[in-house]
């Protein structure tokens, strides 16, 4: 296909890019330690908890921005951020879903989350996450039968005190990175878990994050503890309105997996993009890490990311238990000027860990992605074993695909493979599927799905289907 | 059905057809032979609109309709199918998957529903036990690891599913063996009737034993130079094509 026809066919809409229309209790923009006194008394956090985010802070104001991603974007003014917004009607909690603003539940329908409806239909249990705050959690009671704890963070730190000091900032530390550290420091919301000893959480657990606000941040926190033998999935979407400045999204997740639990996290990524001349879209510096802290334990990662100006973000496993498994499965897809730099951490330190890590990497427009992964494997980690696949998929030929695998052995029993291969979409296979009356649109969509099908067989079923959906929508009329 | 006129077609400056004319109606089956360069590959790649090709001149028609500002999808949903020589392979995607989406693609040009999937599967399960092919093959990606025989019975199965109106075949008889060159003739057989044409493209008279042409064509450098009925394949096997050449140029 020539490439002029190929630049007409690169667009797309951000369907999601609506702006909800509802008065919001907005700090005004910048960073100090009032600014951090002011979230945490808002939040009614104890004592401790605002000096743990001071901390963080003082790290932070010694830190500088991490410079080797293979991306690039003007210095992120910190001032001109507002680290607090929360819609009006939210200040006093509501206590049912019938006390929730119709407003935000009417934003949930558009992003195609019907709190009640869906959430019953699927059997999902929804964390709604409306700028800085928590709008409302389904189906506590189901999951409190089973003793599994599901609430926003600031919940958890008022209700649930002792478990989040023990586990929070235990897998990655406040001063962890930049972003970390920021996030540390002004965290306003996101999830907590515990599922028990024994425990395995009877319903798919789920939470909406959507930025809505202008010139706000979200910095959410999520902690997810798995305790001996219990058992855990959890799905993750993201989305925020279409706005011509660019929004600053820096999460931390912190995983722990003790013996024999396991953790899967998925997450469906659709922060707004930006245009296709990179204007506005969300900038996604994420930290996300997990701690096979246990024997046996399992941590997966699975990940569909196909919004983001700018994605940094790399899912990461410490395999600290003996036998335990770390896993990473990732579709990432950027298109127009996007740019990904994504990947993931393996860290072997005990004993027959094993790791497996499938990247697919699909870039169109003039979008620029890379891979980053490390696999580590320390001196203890005796007969530890990895096996990394990294493809990249090319459409149209202004864009660009780099893959970075980095491996430090440090046990000479470890077995480490790595296969990558980067192609074009093939013309021959387009052509193929077109001589058969399918159109060039659906032809795409056929080769890209079949291209990511060993990641989307990892999504639970129902996120399965919306994440192909998802990727014909990205990907839309972006023809090679 | 279809007729091609004075056809002039460049590939990266240099001229492949050189002015041909071919007519094929229903219900016939022609057979275009010819050395190797010759233009036959080229020929059934512009019918069906693969890119990189430039028409300087000539044209195509297809009941009528002119196929050269037709999308190569539009051609297919016209009724135009191409068997590869060298199927392609497309990791991920279940053969079923694209034989169904080929089919409803059809149907919703037609302005029908798209087809029900028990009536799919009856209507998958009936051609591929005529092609001698077992079930695993629906549920196997598109053409990978499947041995050359193995793509071509899948190219004839497409056909039978999708039931053309003119069907090309690019060399469909190589890298066959005996037995699955006797299947995928049986196949190609069940497809003629009076409604069909059927384009074969092949440089050995082979397969013409099996099936037996109405019209022979010889392409040489870029355009037929001589036509005639199935007695011409057998003089080309006993006397090769330098003759045709020879008698052309006098
Ligand atoms: N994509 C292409 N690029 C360059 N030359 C080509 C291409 N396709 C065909 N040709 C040339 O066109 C001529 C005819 O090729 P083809 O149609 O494949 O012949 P046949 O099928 O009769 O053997 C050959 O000289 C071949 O090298
Ligand atoms: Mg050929």
């Amino acid at each position: 296909m020539a490439s002029q026809e190929m630049e007409e066919l690169v667009q797309r809409e951000y369907t999601q890019g609506f702006v909800t229309d509802i008065e919001s209790d907005t700090v005004p923009p910048g960073l100090d330690e009032n600014t951090i006194a002011f979230i945490s008394n808002k939040k009614g956090e104890p004592e401790w908890m605002l000096e743990w985010r001071l901390e963080a802070y003082r790290q932070w104001l010694t830190m500088t921005t991490p410079s080797w991603a293979h991306l690039d974007y003007p210095p992120i003014d910190y001032q001109a951020i507002s680290y607090y917004s929360a819609p009006k009607k939210q200040e006093d909690k509501p206590q049912s879903l019938d006390e929730v603003d119709p407003k935000l539940l009417e934003t949930y329908e558009k992003l195609g989350i019907p709190l009640h409806e869906r959430a019953a239909l699927a059997g999902v249990a929804v964390d709604a996450v409306f700028d800085s705050v928590s709008v409302t959690t389904t189906f506590k009671e189901k999951l409190a039968e089973a003793g599994v704890i599901f609430c926003s963070i600031s919940e958890a730190i008022r209700e649930y005190p002792e478990l989040v000091r023990q586990y929070l900032g235990s897998v990655v530390p406040q001063g962890d990175n930049y972003f970390a550290a920021l996030n540390s420091a002004v965290f306003t919301d996101g999830s907590f878990v515990y599922v028990p000893e024994g425990v395995e959480c009877p319903m798919e657990l789920s939470t909406y994050f959507r930025i809505n606000a202008a010139n706000t941040g979200q910095f959410e926190r999520t902690l997810i503890v798995c305790d001996k033998r219990a058992q855990v999935s959890y799905l993750e979407g993201c989305t925020a309105p279409q706005r011509d400045e660019n929004q600053l999204h820096a999460a931390v997740v912190e995983l722990v997996a003790l013996e024999d639990a396991n953790i899967k996290y998925s997450t469906v990524q659709n922060w707004y993009p930006g245009d296709e001349d990179g204007k506005g879209g969300i900038y996604n510096f994420v930290t996300k890490r997990g701690d096979c802290r246990g024997d046996r334990s399992k941590i997966s990662w699975t990940q569909v990311e196909t919004g983001s100006a700018i994605t940094w973000k790399y899912p990461s496993c410490m395999l600290r238990g003996k036998d335990s498994v770390g896993e990473f499965y990732s579709v990432a897809v950027t298109n127009g000027r996007q740019q990904a730099d994504t990947g993931t951490k393996m860290i072997h330190i005990g004993e027959g860990t094993r790791s497996t890590i499938i990247s697919k990497g699909i870039a169109a427009g003039r979008s620029d992605q890379a891979y980053r992964g490390l696999v580590k494997v320390g001196p203890r980690a005796k007969n530890a074993r990895n096996f990394t696949q990294c493809d990249s998929l090319l459409i149209g030929d202004r864009c660009g695909a780099h893959t970075f695998p980095y491996q430090e052995i440090g046990n000479s029993s470890a077995t480490v493979e790595h296969e990558a291969t980067t192609s074009k979409i093939g013309e021959d296979q387009l052509f193929y599927c077109q001589s058969r009356g399918i159109s060039e649109e659906d032809a795409v969509n056929m080769i890209v799905n079949g291209f990511c099908k060993d990641v989307f067989q990892e999504l639970p079923m129902e996120f399965a289907v919306e994440a192909e959906a998802l990727l014909n929508v990205t990907l839309e009329g972006a023809v090679g | 059905m279809l007729e091609v006129k004075d056809l002039h077609v460049t590939v990266e400056g240099s001229e492949i057809l050189k002015g041909l004319n071919l007519t094929v109606n229903p219900g016939e089956v022609h057979a275009l032979m010819g050395p190797n360069g010759a233009g036959k590959s080229t020929l059934s790649a512009v019918i069906a609109g693969k890119d990189g090709y430039e028409v300087t001149s000539g044209e195509i028609l297809f009941e009528g309709k002119n196929l050269l500002e037709m999308e190569i999808e539009e051609r297919a949903l016209a009724g135009i199918l191409l068997g590869f020589q060298y199927p392609v392979e497309i990791p991920g995607v279940k053969n079923i998957y694209l034989l169904k989406a080929a089919l409803n693609a059809q149907r919703v040009a037609r302005g029908e529903e798209e087809i029900p999937a028990p009536e799919f599967m009856k209507l998958v399960r009936e051609q591929l036990s005529f092609m001698k092919m077992d079930g695993s093959f629906l549920q196997r990606a598109v053409n990978e690891g499947f041995s050359g025989g193995e793509k071509k019975r899948n190219e004839i199965l497409q056909m039978l599913v999708l039931q053309p109106k003119l069907a090309m075949l690019d060399e469909i008889d190589s890298g066959l063996d005996i037995d699955a060159m006797k299947v995928v003739a049986e196949g190609i057989n069940s497809l003629r009737n009076a409604d069909r044409a059927i384009l074969m493209v092949t440089h050995y008279q082979r397969l013409l034993e099996h099936i037996v042409p109405d019209r022979v064509h010889v392409l040489v450098d870029g355009r037929i130079v001589k036509s005639g009925d199935k007695e011409l394949a057998n003089e080309l096997e006993a006397r090769g094509y330098e003759w045709v050449l020879e008698e052309s140029a006098a």
